[in-house]
């Protein structure tokens, strides 16, 4: 059928492992905004969820690393984290291997893009998938787009695959939901961890639900490194969303700055129509 | 400094359950493996997270070996702080970018 879902959202393993340090009010409105994220993506009725994320050198490192990689398999393990740390429990998690080598050789027209039979998920997609499928009944697709190793793919690529993904969900008889999960500005696991630049933040998400592809591209890695921290890099995974949805705008449901999170906590749709 | 090596066995000992028994039971023979200073030998035998840091590896790979260790995670951001005032700035890797 098509995309028929877009959203975006957090990924700080703090969300799930330190939740108890958070403050009480802030985290329960995140957790209620991830929820209704949750319910929406089933209102949308989907076969498949592709998680566009930016994992953390779980499964790829800097001795063949893919700037953007796409998973093959029907079914996928998590975390790779230790369980209690991370505050979610080991889990086998369904994919779709036939319907990820439809979307790669669509997608392989426009961009080249590796892929994986073999993908063990670490807090960058268990902590969404943890809200958004809990019972892991929903076939999902991982994405990696290569956001912690420079060189990183540029950002207009990044919307050039997110382009070329929605061409290829919407060659598909497959009603394909997708999700963008990467932090804004943050400096995750560093001295500097809980810092968090909000004006930046919002900016940001003001571009992406405005779907000024212009502005997004327009951030350098330098500039993003000064103001944003080198986490700041995972707005890869919000640019792909802005390409696959381009032309659509999009809301945000939620924002917040929580320190203990290490990052300023979103949750985002935007518009397939 | 062969940052790249220490990188490696840690995003290893993270990943594979059977890398991370050989870590903690039979070290000398595992670090054979990898192309290593002795002073980096050393960090990794002693999980000296702080200086492991200032030796660039990414806080994306230390923060999970630093969990291994046993380090809570308030802990693990005053050991890498404290490292700071001890050994100075961040030596090498995405830190120590100097952009050109
Ligand atoms: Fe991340």
């Amino acid at each position: 059928m098509s995309l028929v879902f877009a959203g975006a959202c957090s990924h700080g393993p703090g969300i799930t492992g330190r939740a108890e340090q958070a403050d009480v009010s802030l985290r329960n409105e995140l957790y209620a905004n991830f929820d209704r994220l949750r319910r929406a993506i089933e209102q949308s009725n989907p076969d498949a969820l592709v998680v566009i994320g930016a994992e953390h050198f779980a499964n790829f490192f800097m001795d063949n690393m893919p700037a953007i990689c796409m998973g093959m398999a029907d079914s996928y393990t998590g975390p790779i984290e230790d369980e209690q740390w991370l505050g979610i429990d080991s889990a086998q998690i369904p994919g779709n291997e036939a319907l990820s080598e439809q979307l790669i050789k669509s997608i392989m027209q426009d961009i080249d893009l590796a892929y994986a039979q073999e993908w063990k998920f670490d807090h960058g997609i268990m902590v969404p998938l943890h809200f958004l499928t809990p019972r892991y009944d929903l076939p999902v697709i991982p994405v990696n787009i290569n956001c912690q190793g420079p060189p990183l793919i540029p950002l207009h690529r990044c919307y050039e695959f997110g382009r070329a993904l929605r061409r290829a969900c919407d060659e598909r008889p497959e009603r394909i939901a997708i999700i963008g999960t990467g932090g804004i500005s943050h400096w995750p696991a560093t001295p500097d961890s809980g810092q968090i630049n909000e004006q930046w933040d919002r900016q940001f998400l003001d571009h992406f639900v405005n779907n000024r592809r212009e502005q997004l591209v327009a951030y350098t890695d330098e500039q993003t490194y000064q103001d944003a921290g080198q986490g700041g890099f995972e707005i890869r995974t919000f640019v792909a969303i802005a390409g696959a949805t381009e032309g659509s705008t999009g809301e945000i449901w939620f924002y917040a700055p929580i320190p203990i999170f290490a990052v300023g906590c979103t949750i985002a749709t935007m518009s397939v129509e | 400094m062969s940052l790249y090596y220490v990188q490696k066995l840690l995003y290893q000992v993270n990943r594979e359950p059977y890398i991370r028994k050989r870590f903690d039971t039979d070290f000398d023979q595992l670090i054979g493996d990898y192309d290593l200073s002795i002073d980096e030998i050393t960090a990794l035998r002693e999980g000296d997270i702080g200086l492991l840091y200032i030796m660039g590896v990414n806080g994306q790979i230390l923060m999970h070996f630093a969990a291994h260790c046993g380090l809570e995670w308030s802990t693990y951001l005053a050991t890498l702080r404290q490292a700071l005032v001890e050994h100075g700035p961040v030596r090498a890797g995405l830190y120590a970018t100097v952009w050109d």
